[in-house]
């Protein structure tokens, strides 16, 4: 994960490149920010999993790179796929970006799909609008689609609706759907959550084939570990909007930098811990509306010291290929020279 | 558009089409299978059939002329005289042959302003519920205006201004019969609105207009039509009232609210006469009440 500014001109460019991103959601009484800068760069056939928990702006990441928001939303930075500048396009440019270029998993398949509609009649209506091809050929597609994403006897599934289809496969029919038109780039909004325990495997399983053999870049939004592990190569993890920890899958599960990271790992159910209590982060996500000026995980930190409450840190590299964005490894000493924060400076600062 | 069957209305795009899509045509032989195993709605349906029937073919069917009068046999009860089964009206008319010729207009009046105000209506409240915020305010407001008032006194007052008559009573009938159905096709807009395959659908790059007319269209019309249905009944009921009051419907023609009315000063020479309008009316908006029932429980795909 790359934090130069990538410039869409040059010939080696990143399939995608997010640069100081940041999103607010501005209404008459609420003015949040979602997002507070955030920048990676992907390349095709690479797996990036935003980890995080409800809220840290992880699907509002993810939603920027079709610019997918309501109008009430603000938006800063540069977000460039394949080139395109996502955020400068026009409402119709963008329309015929998303689908195409970036297509998108959507969490609750069966809300996601349209109940008046057979699945088939869905998929080939996408692959009609963006590619004008003829029903005759889009059905044909879908029917190929189904196949790609193992659906057995796929030909009279075409033709079911979304409520007649078990959950995993539905979830199938969607990433069908999301591959209708050969997409560059593949968002996948908590792909698994809705899904029983043993289909959540199947279709990572899916996921990950269909991502190596069509070489798309994907990104993949989840709070669950496990999902993380299975997917991605990299992984950013999220807080309050900004990426905290990025790293190789390896680095960042074994060997985490951030204290929120750390709390992420300790907080969930590990095969060795069997037996042994969880023990939770303490304190809760900060408000959105009024972030702390320094370190927005300062307030439920167990290392926090006085420093983390000046300004908000930058993105460190306590090791190469990975990123923590904690005062601690900073190569000047002010953490260390400053003393730690008493419980009740923590709750002043949250 | 490439997509003509997207645009089309729902109602259109599930009619079996050449080629495409066995479902559609499987859903429609689900529909009708399921319909045919309800007997309520099956007894309902063939009595409306019946009444449809016999009003449209009215002049084969009636056995005496609906307009002619004769001093001589007025009033007679039903059953007295062999060749008036149903007897005669307060003007020696055969009530029979009137019941059936009333038809044509009560029924006429039953559907015309409900299919009026469900365009109408549902223009409306579709586009003030996908639109939200100001249209939403501004549009739903004025419909509010028409909804302060009880829907009697509504219709009974603008037909008053504008006098009786096929044409006003109409009019007057729609104009009560949209703010109810905006109100429906306003509120199940919004909740589709928020649904997830809204969303998802601009994921794939569908335009506002593509997603109001492919999706939000064929999601709201269900409930829309089933509402806007059970109005039917309303408008018959409420076109009959108006004739009743005289603001509708002029005599001589035969519609049943007419006739209730003017064979209301003889219910005490001859009740059951004066009964039987009232009948027809009762018997065929509780039928098409009870049918839209049956049909809006056998289209629910999830049942």
């Amino acid at each position: 994960m790359s934090l130069m500014t990538a410039s869409p001109r040059r010939p080696a460019a990143p399939l995608v490149a997010v640069d100081d991103l940041t999103v607010r959601f501005v209404s008459r009484d609420l003015d949040l920010s979602v997002v507070n800068g955030v920048s990676f760069t992907l390349e095709p056939g690479e797996t990036l999993c935003l980890l995080g928990e409800s809220g840290s702006g992880k699907s509002v990441t993810l939603r920027a790179l079709m610019r997918l928001f309501p109008p009430t939303a603000r938006l800063g930075g540069r977000v460039t796929v394949d080139g395109v500048d996502v955020l400068a396009l026009d409402e119709r440019r963008l329309r015929a970006v998303r689908g195409s270029l970036v297509a998108m998993i959507f969490q609750e398949p069966m809300t996601a799909l349209d109940p008046v509609f057979t699945v088939g009649r869905q998929i080939a209506e996408t692959i009609v609008f963006h590619e004008g091809a003829s029903y005759r050929a889009a059905d044909r597609r879908a029917l190929e689609l189904f196949d790609l994403v193992q659906i057995p006897s796929a030909a009279r599934r075409l033709d079911a609706y979304p409520h007649e289809l078990s959950g995993g496969l539905r979830q199938r029919a969607m990433i069908a759907m999301a591959l209708a038109c050969r997409p560059k780039v593949l968002l996948a909004d908590e792909p698994t959550t809705a899904l029983d325990a043993t289909v959540q495997i199947q279709i990572l399983l899916l996921l990950r084939a269909l991502q190596r053999e069509l070489g798309m870049a994907t990104i993949v939004v989840t709070h669950d570990l496990g999902v993380a592990c299975e997917t991605a190569d990299r992984i950013a993890v999220m807080y309050a909007g900004r990426f905290v920890e990025t790293g190789d899958v390896e680095q960042v599960i074994d060997t985490p930098r951030h204290p929120y990271t750390r709390g992420l790992l300790r907080s969930t159910v590990q095969g060795a811990a069997k037996g042994a209590r969880l023990t939770p982060i303490a304190g809760a996500p900060p408000d959105l509306a009024d972030l702390p000026p320094g370190c927005s995980f300062a307030p439920r930190c167990p290392d926090a010291r006085e420093a983390c409450l000046a300004a908000s840190p930058d993105l460190y590299r306590p090791a190469p290929g990975q990123g923590a964005r904690c005062l601690g490894y900073a190569p000047d000493l002010a953490f260390e020279a400053s003393p730690p924060l008493t419980p009740a400076e923590k709750d002043l600062a949250a | 558009m490439p997509n003509e069957a997207v645009l089309a209305p729902p109602a259109a795009a599930a009619a079996p089409r050449k080629g495409r899509r066995p479902a559609s045509r499987s859903f429609w032989r689900n529909v009708l299978r399921r319909i045919l195993r309800d007997p309520v709605t099956l007894a309902c349906a063939v009595i409306l059939l019946a009444i449809v029937l016999a009003a449209a073919f009215a002049p084969a069917i009636a056995p005496h002329d609906p307009y002619r009068t004769s001093m001589l046999r007025r009033l007679l009860a039903p059953g007295e005289n062999p060749s008036y089964p149903l007897g005669t009206d307060e003007l020696g008319r055969d009530l029979l042959s009137r019941l059936i010729y009333g038809g044509r207009l009560s029924l006429f009046m039953g559907f015309a302003p409900v299919v009026l105000a469900t365009l109408v209506g549902s223009l409306f409240g579709i586009l003030a519920g996908y639109a939200g915020g100001r249209v939403n305010m501004l549009i739903m407001r004025a419909i509010d205006v028409f909804y302060a008032f009880p829907s009697v006194l509504l219709a009974v007052a603008i037909s008053g201004v504008l006098g009786a008559g096929i044409g006003n009573t109409i009019f007057s009938l729609t104009l009560v019969l949209v703010p109810p159905i905006a109100r429906v096709a306003e509120s199940v807009t919004t909740q589709v609105r928020t649904q997830d395959y809204i969303e998802a659908a601009r994921a794939t790059g569908a335009s506002g207009w593509r997603i109001v007319t492919g999706h939000v269209v064929s999601n709201v019309t269900g409930p829309i039509l089933s509402y806007a249905s059970t109005l039917i009944s309303v408008s018959i009921v409420l076109a009959s009232g108006l004739s009743f009051l005289g603001l509708g419907i002029k005599p001589p023609e035969p519609e049943w609210g007419l006739m209730l009315n003017t064979l209301r000063q003889s219910i005490y020479v001859a009740p059951v006469n004066a009964v039987l309008p009232g009948v027809a009316i009762f018997a065929t908006s509780m039928c098409f009440n009870l049918m839209s029932d049956g049909i809006r429980a056998a289209m629910d795909v999830k049942q």
